[in-house]
């Protein structure tokens, strides 16, 4: 049995049940639309969310010096405890997988550009900041680097909304901002971001200058806060462990007062982040998976109608020597590929829906793609409800007393 | 391609064939011991009025069908035990059957239908195409071969399934009632067509209630009430 004729005889089959086919291909399509569109919806708010998510960083702690709680070696408890940037070069020194940044936050400098004066927010802190904390520079700028802090340089780094509230429109790299009468030239502006959280205002409302710079310049010697990093998530808990060990050494206090520095662990919203979205992903793959087992149940209705009007000819192949697999294999071929063409256009409903997905609803459930987990998930499902809606009436068939098909006796 | 003859050089050897229905709880013994030899080149009718059990023999001939009990050797091979899909094999290589209805595939063309046992017997395409066209022709249908089976008349289609029927080389051609479907010209026209395979040695076997058609074979069985009553060999 050549496959070539196998594959003529069923579309042979096909060609002859127009009807039947277009009712079938309908609930297939119309399956797989729900499924993918859904699968499709739910990455899209998953990645969108995330995305906001990301504003603040990428699994960061964010740490705030503060008063000690237990008493320790003889000192009593509501002892302030200070960081500078020595201890910031101690924790970089003693915990090589995490990466750190102090920051010294201000807002009673006054801006002045031209006309414009403003008093925002300035985050003064180290290069790595901007990789931790998601601020990428806009094309033509950049963002506050080694040398900045080396030679304290008066170099400031603007957040978008910030710039505009300066500058208006004009380009604002290169030009200068004084700040408490002291002029401070624009390196870079940050790139719009979503940014769902925050601990002391939007990015896109600060100025970012380099630590060193603001140390000098205001005398400031503590750090307002430090932020850090762990190489992997699951670094996270280790790395905090060790900051208070190498704190409270250095600080002297209880290792275990975590009153002493107060932390904000943003991976912990990860965690049930990513819990809550597999039960969501899970929640919307189950209801199109339902919409396509409908359909699947409508074909595999129609396919015994198939084999029920179709029984002389079945018995008629298995007379002249068709052996039941035979049978079996042309009906279940012929569900398979209804399911294939109905899922082809269904998938291709999808792209379409996509194409005209409106991009200003992009902000808030992000813009559904045809990702490979979506395609993936939606092949399987469809081959899956395809081959048990083919199955059973393709078995009846094979089963068929030709006797009995052929309405000899 | 099949064994001529079995080893006492019958076509067919059946000795004791009994078959039996259950409906429920009523048995039915639809052949009560049935003993038949027929050899090769043989053109045997089997004769018998509505309910004596020969739509069963021929279905047990055919292997569509298999006995209660009993022996049933086809070309050489024993059928009986053998599951579904050995007789499939044998009825696609030692059967060829010829219907009352036809039974063509109604949307495939005289040639797809006549290529029809080649395919299951794993024949190439252009093999096939050549063989199921030279059995057209030798029905003389060399010029109807792309007509669907509405296309064609009563006798045409029988045609078609003759050939259909021949193509794979059969041991036997089973034919059921093959005139009755038809008027009387083509009724005429078939069972002249039976005779020149005869002729050509074709085994034939015919199961029939029309005396006239009976009379054309060389060997007449009738049954009743599942047996043999009689079984007269004809003067050729």
């Amino acid at each position: 049995m050549t496959s070539l004729a196998f594959i003529r005889q069923m579309l042979q089959d096909v060609r002859h049940q127009k009807m039947r086919t277009l009712l079938t291909l309908f609930g297939i399509t119309w399956g797989t639309v729900s499924v993918s569109l859904l699968v499709s919806f739910g990455e899209a708010l998953e990645k969108r969310i995330r995305k906001n998510q990301a504003g603040l960083g990428d699994g960061i702690v964010i740490a705030w010096p503060a008063r000690t709680s237990i008493p320790w070696q003889g000192l009593g408890k509501g002892r302030p405890i200070k960081v500078n940037e020595e201890d910031i070069d101690a924790l970089r020194r003693e915990i090589p997988n995490a990466v750190f940044s102090g920051e010294y936050s201000e807002s009673t400098k006054a801006f002045r550009r031209e006309r414009v004066r403003l008093t925002p927010e300035i985050s003064a802190n180290n290069p790595v900041f901007a990789v931790m904390r998601n601020i990428i520079p806009a094309a033509g700028g950049r963002y506050v680097n080694d040398l900045d802090v080396d030679r304290r340089r008066r170099v400031v780094f603007l957040g978008d909304k910030l710039k505009t509230d300066l500058f208006g429109e004009q380009d604002a790299v290169g030009k200068t901002v004084m700040i408490d009468n002291i002029p401070f030239l624009v390196i870079g502006v940050m790139e719009a971001k979503a940014q769902d959280s925050s601990y002391s205002g939007r990015d896109k409302d600060k100025a970012f200058i380099p630590g060193a710079t603001f140390q000098g310049l205001f005398s400031e010697r503590y750090v307002s806060n430090f932020v850090f990093q762990a190489k992997t998530m699951a670094d996270v808990p280790a790395v905090t462990r060790q900051v208070y060990e190498v704190l409270a050494r250095r600080k002297n206090f209880d290792p275990a007062d975590k009153e002493a520095i107060g932390m904000w662990d943003t991976t912990e919203g990860e965690k049930f982040f990513r819990t809550f979205f597999g039960v969501f992903r899970a929640f919307l793959a189950i209801i199109g998976s339902f919409t396509l087992m409908v359909g699947g149940i409508g074909v595999s209705n129609i396919m015994y109608v198939v084999v029920e009007e179709r029984t002389r000819e079945i018995g008629v192949k298995l007379a002249v020597g068709a052996k039941p697999g035979f049978i079996l294999r042309q009906f279940l071929a012929e569900t398979l590929t209804l399911t294939a063409v109905g899922g082809l256009i269904g998938f291709a409903i999808t792209l379409g829906v996509m194409a005209v997905f409106p991009a200003s609803l992009d902000e808030y459930v992000g813009t559904p793609e045809a990702s490979p987990v979506v395609l993936l998930t939606t092949t399987l499902l469809l081959g899956l409800i395809g081959g048990v809606a083919g199955y059973f009436p393709a078995r009846r068939a094979s089963l068929l007393d030709p006797v009995v098909a052929l309405k000899l006796s | 391609m099949s064994d001529d003859k079995g080893r006492d050089g019958q076509m067919i050897r059946m000795r004791q064939i009994r078959k039996v229905y259950s409906t429920g709880r009523v048995e039915v013994e639809a052949l009560r011991g049935i003993d038949l030899d027929i050899p090769r080149n043989e053109y045997v009718a089997i004769v018998g009025p509505s309910g004596s059990g020969k739509s069963t023999l021929m279905n047990i001939i055919g292997c569509l069908d298999t006995p209660s009990s009993g022996e049933y050797v086809l070309s050489g091979e024993t059928v009986g035990g053998l599951d579904r899909n050995r007789l499939a094999e044998i009825r696609n290589r030692h059967i060829g059957f010829v219907f009352q209805n036809f039974n063509l595939l109604p949307y495939a063309s005289a040639l797809e239908n006549v290529e029809l046992p080649l395919l299951f017997a794993g024949v190439s395409a252009r093999e096939r195409r050549e063989r199921a066209a030279a059995m057209l022709e030798k029905v003389e249908l060399q010029d109807r071969m792309e007509h669907k089976p509405t296309e064609l008349s009563g006798g045409q289609m029988q045609r078609v399934a003759i050939a259909r029927a021949l193509v794979n080389e059969p041991a036997i051609i089973l034919a059921d009632e093959p005139t009755g479907n038809l008027d009387s010209g083509s009724g005429k026209g078939i069972v002249g067509l039976f005779g020149d395979l005869h002729a050509n040695g074709q085994t034939i076997v015919m199961i029939t209630h029309d005396s006239a058609v009976a009379k054309l074979a060389r060997r007449v069985v009738q049954i009743r009430d599942g047996q043999i009553t009689e079984d007269r060999t004809v003067a050729a």
